[in-house]
Parts: C-alpha cells; sequence; structure tokens
C-alpha cells in the first residue's frame, strides 16, 4: 500500500502528499536540519547528498549536492522565504542538471494527523510546459536507479 | 525487446524526456522545440531522430512543416517515466520513515 499521492493541480502545480508516524516537530526538522536531510533526500542506493547547507530563516540559503561517488552529480540551490516551526516551509528552488531548471516554489505543510503527520507539498512552476519538462527530466538520479532495478527484471 | 531497449535508451537522455515532456501538450515543429531548448536545430533533430527511431513519436506532413507528436508508444513511455519519478520519490520518504523512526528511539530511550 502507497502512502504517497502525486498529481498534478491546474496547469502549473504538482501535488505531493504522504502521511508519517512521527509528530510535525520531528517531520519539520526532518526537512530543514541539514545533518537530518542528508540521510533521506538521496535518491538511489549509492548516491549521496556530502554537501547539504540549509539556512532555515526566512531569506536563508539551501544548497543540496548530489554525488554518485563515481563522478556524476548535480545540485539545487534555493531561498527559504517564510518559515512557521513545525507547521509550513516556503520556499523557491532550482536544479543544475547541469543547466539551470526555471524556479519551483515550493510550499510544504506539515499536519497533525491523528498520531502522525500528513506532509502536504505543493509545487508552483512558471508554465504548464515547465511543469512537464520538470516531471520529465527532475530526478535524474532517480531513473537511473530504475533502470537499474528493470535491467535486472528484464 | 529490440523496441524496448531503444526505447529506454531514447529515455536515458534528459533533453529527449523533455521534448517528449513538451509534444505531451501538442504537436510541434523542429523550431518550435528548439526555441525553449536554447539548442541548435541540428542537435534538436538529431534527438528527434533517435526518438523516431525509437517508435516514441511521429511526424506529419503538413505543406512544407513536419510537425511532430507522441505515438502511443511514446505516451506509454511518459507515463512509465512518471511511474519511476514516482518510485524515487517514494524511496527517499522511505527512508525519512527510517530516519524519523530512529530519532524517535533515541529520543524515547532514557538511559
Amino acid at each position: 500500500m502507497s502512502k504517497m499521492t502525486l498529481k498534478t493541480e491546474g496547469d502549473t502545480h504538482i501535488l505531493v502528499t504522504r502521511r508519517f508516524a512521527a509528530t510535525p516537530e520531528a517531520v519539520y526538522r526532518a526537512h530543514t536540519d541539514p545533518e537530518l536531510i542528508k540521510q533521506w533526500l538521496l535518491g538511489p542506493p549509492g548516491w549521496s547528498m556530502p554537501v547539504c547547507i540549509s539556512e532555515a530563516r526566512p531569506g536563508g540559503r539551501m544548497r543540496y549536492e548530489w554525488s554518485n561517488g563515481k563522478g556524476a552529480g548535480f545540485h539545487l540551490t534555493g531561498e527559504y522565504l517564510e518559515l512557521d516551526p513545525s507547521s509550513r516551509i516556503v520556499h523557491v528552488e532550482r536544479m543544475y542538471l547541469p543547466d539551470q531548471t526555471p524556479d519551483n516554489h515550493v510550499e510544504t505543510r506539515f499536519e497533525r494527523d491523528g498520531e502522525g503527520t500528513l506532509m502536504t507539498m505543493r509545487m508552483t512552476l512558471p508554465d504548464e510546459q515547465t511543469r512537464a519538462t520538470m516531471l520529465a527530466t527532475g530526478m535524474e538520479h532517480g531513473m537511473e536507479a530504475s533502470y537499474v532495478r528493470l535491467e535486472g527484471l528484464v | 525487446m529490440d523496441g524496448l531497449d531503444a526505447q529506454f535508451a531514447a529515455l536515458a537522455d534528459p533533453t529527449r524526456r523533455a521534448i517528449l515532456a513538451r509534444l505531451s501538450l501538442g504537436e510541434a515543429t523542429v523550431n518550435e522545440l528548439a526555441d525553449p531548448f536554447e539548442m541548435s536545430q541540428p542537435a534538436i533533430s538529431q534527438h528527434l531522430k533517435v526518438l523516431e527511431d525509437a517508435g516514441l513519436i511521429v511526424r506529419r506532413v503538413d505543406g512544407t512543416r513536419r510537425p511532430r507528436r507522441l505515438s502511443s508508444t511514446g505516451i506509454e513511455a511518459m507515463d512509465r517515466w512518471l511511474a519511476m519519478l514516482r518510485t524515487a520519490l517514494e524511496k527517499n520518504y522511505d527512508r525519512l520513515d527510517e530516519v524519523l523512526a530512529a530519532t524517535g528511539k533515541k529520543k524515547g530511550e532514557k538511559r
């Protein structure tokens, strides 16, 4: 059973929801504390995030660098715009693949849901084409692992 | 199996996936495709040839224009690709579950 939903909304939004068995405080911390982010925001096995800068305050910088340990890598930069501790993060980010992608405006909410937390992440892209392109080019490294898995199956 | 290999090879390039994404919004000519990608026409044409050979796109003749559109195979390929993206995201969140479980445990432990 999948706990995550991923869908498009309107012409320019992407909506992701996921439930976690932890408090909103803990899930929020895992999204803002660089030492915690480095442990999970990775994609497939073998990739790591050697550099994680997360200045969780309005105007603070974000910089995530991923590496597969074999010379391949890419990075993301962004800025925090608004933070309501334990309940809401608004930030803007763009990827370098290596070309810079258009800005992705992201609002992430953490709401208490019974014993756990419901996370709702709403991305807003500049236009419909950018959204389509982002869905097609995003998570570059994620696809590689998927291909490897597929090759194992075929 | 050869067809599948060609499709995967065609999809293994971010520019070609972006072209497919653009075509999922409607047909387009080489010129129209070259514009947003800031690539030369020959470069785009090369990518289009790979996509065409893999059966992911088809071309239509319209006077002097040769607009491309997604084939049904191309549409299926995009769907598969989106499913992969989804899997990659799910993997991250599964890992976050583990991080949360580990930090929760540490907190709960009273030694």
